[in-house]
């Protein structure tokens, strides 16, 4: 299957991950071993507790991402790997910015620019306003640049999180083996 | 039963099949020694000199027997002196466990004595590694390693285990069940779709080259490989891992393949119009120019590591699979067909092989590296395991010593580490104590690893040394030669007298500097139950033909001089 970018040539990848040190350092080291260029990689828990999900969005003419899920899967502590960019999905990126408030004229400004975008004035005071903008990475990327000329003094991005619509359900039963202190592992639940 | 975390590793080890492990002991391991104790009879433990000759021995033994081979070191310089080792084994998907000691949990981030990030540093050279925190989980822990390791591509896993983990005490009960592991899936067999593909480009191939890997011998696939090529009549071209995969005299098969394998394969291989890669990964050592790479051909690519997919070389039917379901799954269906005119083509070009005429080479006075190989496969009956070491030695062993057997060839080919081969005739010979094993070794290469010398005298393995001193680093020298205009910076290389060296150790030892007594040499060898060193003496400055320079076409090879015209 030929995967095709979005219009801005990304291309997003998500996996399920044990839930455990050292599988962020794992994955740190694949990418830079293998020379991925990656745009962003998010990585935050699940619904379960052993599980964590990472959003990783690679730009497709820097690298190849059937190479960058083969790799991912060949980590043992991967439990799998999907490229979503071919299926209908909702992607959000979130970026805390300060901007310089210190005159009316652009505190009045940055209300009108917040009320064009799904952003809120999170914290005010009489020199600069942090605002909270939500959407897709491209989408808070315009935001951005609609408030840089206000002055930007502080700023970042938590990199993209995504999910596929509908009922196509990504997830896993992992749970890890249990020990007990008699030595014994439990599968609690085996997949 | 309450036992040690330290009798905990070593009861998996025994329940894992392990016999012989190969290692140093140091501080931070010293449970584990001293738990050794009470396990003699069951667990041999060989003394290595340095620790990356337990780890090339631990690897020499998984080449030679398909079990894992075991290593063991302290923590700290202990540990990272396995690195070349678990490295080489990455390289050649080699199934090793090491285990090593580490500092005390508590301890861990001080920068105590002997600490070392062991599982950050082995993190890119090994399959999967593991640090163990509580000793409840250990056995599962090593049930896992193993399984790991041996199973789908195999390859090196470490353990890294502190040294109160070692101390602690915990009620042992051996895990029975099967490893569950969610994220680790080796593929199995293709799916219907890409097996009519697969037929339908066998059905209509007409200059058909199969290409034939390590994983053939790995998944077990000889009989499959033969029974294709046999029933399809496609010529078999092999990696150098692949070789022994099938009996190199063969009919079908052609020979080796690469940078200095035979001239016919690597024709072969860019005028056919279809290419069957079986468990080979297309490395830059058998490709060549990937851009003018057999450029009319399709290609069916079956490996069991998805990731080697359109890597390297793109294909046109990529599987992810154990190559022997594969086979089994498409040779029931396949017809049988012929390519009588290909096939000659092909032993047109074998005709026109120039790498053998050098045998005939009146040597008075000087003997040659071709005619001791030669003579060596003549006088072992082309029956002996061979392990060797990295260098112009290696890559005439591979072009005048054809191996009947799979895993009777043990070479470092991935990453070509010199220094592997002494250390991996031990491995290997405790690992088939009824077969003839020879290191065949340079000057260069086996004198990184030649401290074993003790190890070898002190266990009285049975592995013979057959050391190739061209002075020189023979293969930089070549390169030297060709591309750096014979300024031979670092290459010329004095050594030890080597039969001094090895009275030294206590090993008996013969110089050879003439051609007619390499027959004796075999013979004295032979007669010695133990460790022997054969040093011959060879021509200096000996070039490696045919030869694809680095980058070059495949079919662009060097051939050698005629014979009289050479340099």
């Amino acid at each position: 299957m030929t995967i095709q970018p979005n219009p801005t040539g990304k291309i997003t990848v998500v996996a399920l991950v044990e839930n455990k040190p050292g599988v962020l350092n794992r994955i740190a080291s694949l990418f830079r071993r293998r020379a991925f260029n990656v745009d962003s990689l998010t990585v935050g828990r699940t619904h379960r507790p052993h599980v964590s999900r990472m959003t990783i969005v690679v730009d497709s003419e820097r690298a190849n991402p059937h190479k960058v899920a083969a790799n991912l899967s060949k980590l043992i502590n991967v439990i799998d790997v999907q490229i979503l960019t071919n299926m209908p999905h909702i992607s959000r990126d979130l970026a805390l910015i300060k901007v310089r408030t210190d005159d009316a004229d652009s505190r009045n400004n940055l209300t009108e620019i917040c009320d064009l975008y799904p952003a809120r004035i999170v914290d005010i005071g009489p020199e600069v306003a942090i605002v909270e903008m939500i959407g897709t990475e491209a989408y808070v990327a315009e935001f951005i640049e609609r408030v840089r000329p206000l002055g930007i003094v502080e700023m970042v991005r938590t990199g993209v999180v995504a999910m596929g619509r509908g009922t196509r359900i990504y997830d896993t039963e992992y749970e890890p083996p249990v020990f007990t202190k008699n030595g014994a592992a439990k599968h609690t639940n085996v997949i | 039963m309450k036992l040690k975390g330290a009798e905990i590793i070593l009861e998996c080890l025994i329940r894992e099949g392990v016999e012989v492990m190969f290692g140093y002991p140091g501080g931070a391991i010293l449970p584990t020694y001293d738990a050794m104790t009470k396990y003699t009879d069951k667990l041999h433990h060989v003394l290595v000199r340095h620790e990356q000759g337990a780890s090339h021995m631990a690897d020499g033994y998984a080449r030679a027997t398909g079990k894992v081979g075991v290593c063991i070191a302290t923590s700290g310089p202990g540990a990272t002196n396995l690195i070349t080792g678990l490295a080489t084994a990455m390289m050649d998907s080699s199934p090793v466990v090491a285990i090593t000691g580490q500092v005390t949990v508590p301890a861990i981030g001080s920068d105590a004595f002997q600490e070392t990030d062991v599982t950050g540093a082995t993190l890119p050279v090994t399959k999967h590694n593991y640090l163990v925190t509580e000793v409840e989980e250990l056995a599962y822990i090593i049930k896992e390693a193993f399984h790991i390791a041996r199973t789908g591509r195999p390859g090196p896993v470490l353990i890294d285990v502190p040294k109160d983990v070692q101390n602690a005490i915990t009620e042992f009960i051996y895990p029975e069940d099967d490893i569950h592991l969610p994220g680790y899936r080796p593929p199995e067999g293709a799916d219907d779709d890409e097996i009519e593909e697969m037929l339908d480009l066998l059905k209509n191939a007409e200059r058909p080259v199969i290409l034939a890997g390590h994983g053939v011998t790995m998944s077990g696939a000889n009989a499959e490989l033969q029974e294709l090529a046999e029933r399809a009549q496609i010529p078999i071209t092999l990696t150098l891992l692949g070789k022994g995969a099938i009996p190199e005299d063969h009919p079908m098969v052609v020979g080796w393949m690469g940078m200095h394998g035979d001239a016919a394969c690597n024709h072969a291989i860019q005028e056919a119009d279809l290419l069957i890669a079986l468990g080979m990964r297309f490395d830059d050592r058998v490709t060549g120019n990937i851009k003018t790479y057999s450029p009319n051909s399709k290609k069916i690519h079956i490996d069991i590591d998805p990731s080697e997919l359109n890597k390297n070389i793109l294909v046109d039917v990529p599987v992810a699979g154990d190559l022997k379901t594969v086979l089994r799954q498409v040779l029931p269906k396949m017809q049988d067909v012929s390519h009588p005119e290909w096939l000659n083509r092909i032993r047109d070009w074998q005709e026109d092989a120039d790498e053998r005429d050098i045998l005939k080479h009146d040597t008075s006075g000087k003997l040659l590296t071709a005619q001791v190989i030669n003579d060596l496969w003549k006088y072992t009956d082309g029956n002996a395991i061979t392990v060797s070491d990295v260098g112009q030695h290696q890559m005439i062993e591979a072009q005048y010593y054809p191996h009947q057997r799979p895993s009777t060839m043990l070479t470092s080919g991935g990453l070509g580490t010199m220094g592997f081969g002494f250390p991996a005739s031990i491995g290997a010979k405790f690992g088939k104590p009824e077969e003839e094993v020879w290191a065949i070794v340079g000057d260069g290469g086996f004198q990184m690893t030649l401290c074993e010398l003790a190890t070898a005298r002190q266990e009285n393995i049975n592995v013979n040394i057959a050391i190739i001193n061209n002075a020189f680093l023979g293969m930089v020298r070549q390169w030297q030669e060709l591309f750096y205009d014979r300024r031979y910076q670092s290459t010329p290389m004095l050594s030890p007298d080597f039969c001094k060296l090895a009275e030294a150790y206590g090993i008996p030892s013969m110089r050879v500097t003439d051609r007619s007594q390499v027959q004796e040499s075999v013979e004295f060898a032979r007669s010695i139950d133990g460790p022997v060193l054969i040093e011959y003496v060879v021509e200096k400055e000996e070039m490696v033909y045919p030869m694809v320079p680095a980058g070059a076409d495949l079919h662009d090879m060097k051939r050698r001089p005629k014979t009289g015209e050479e340099a």
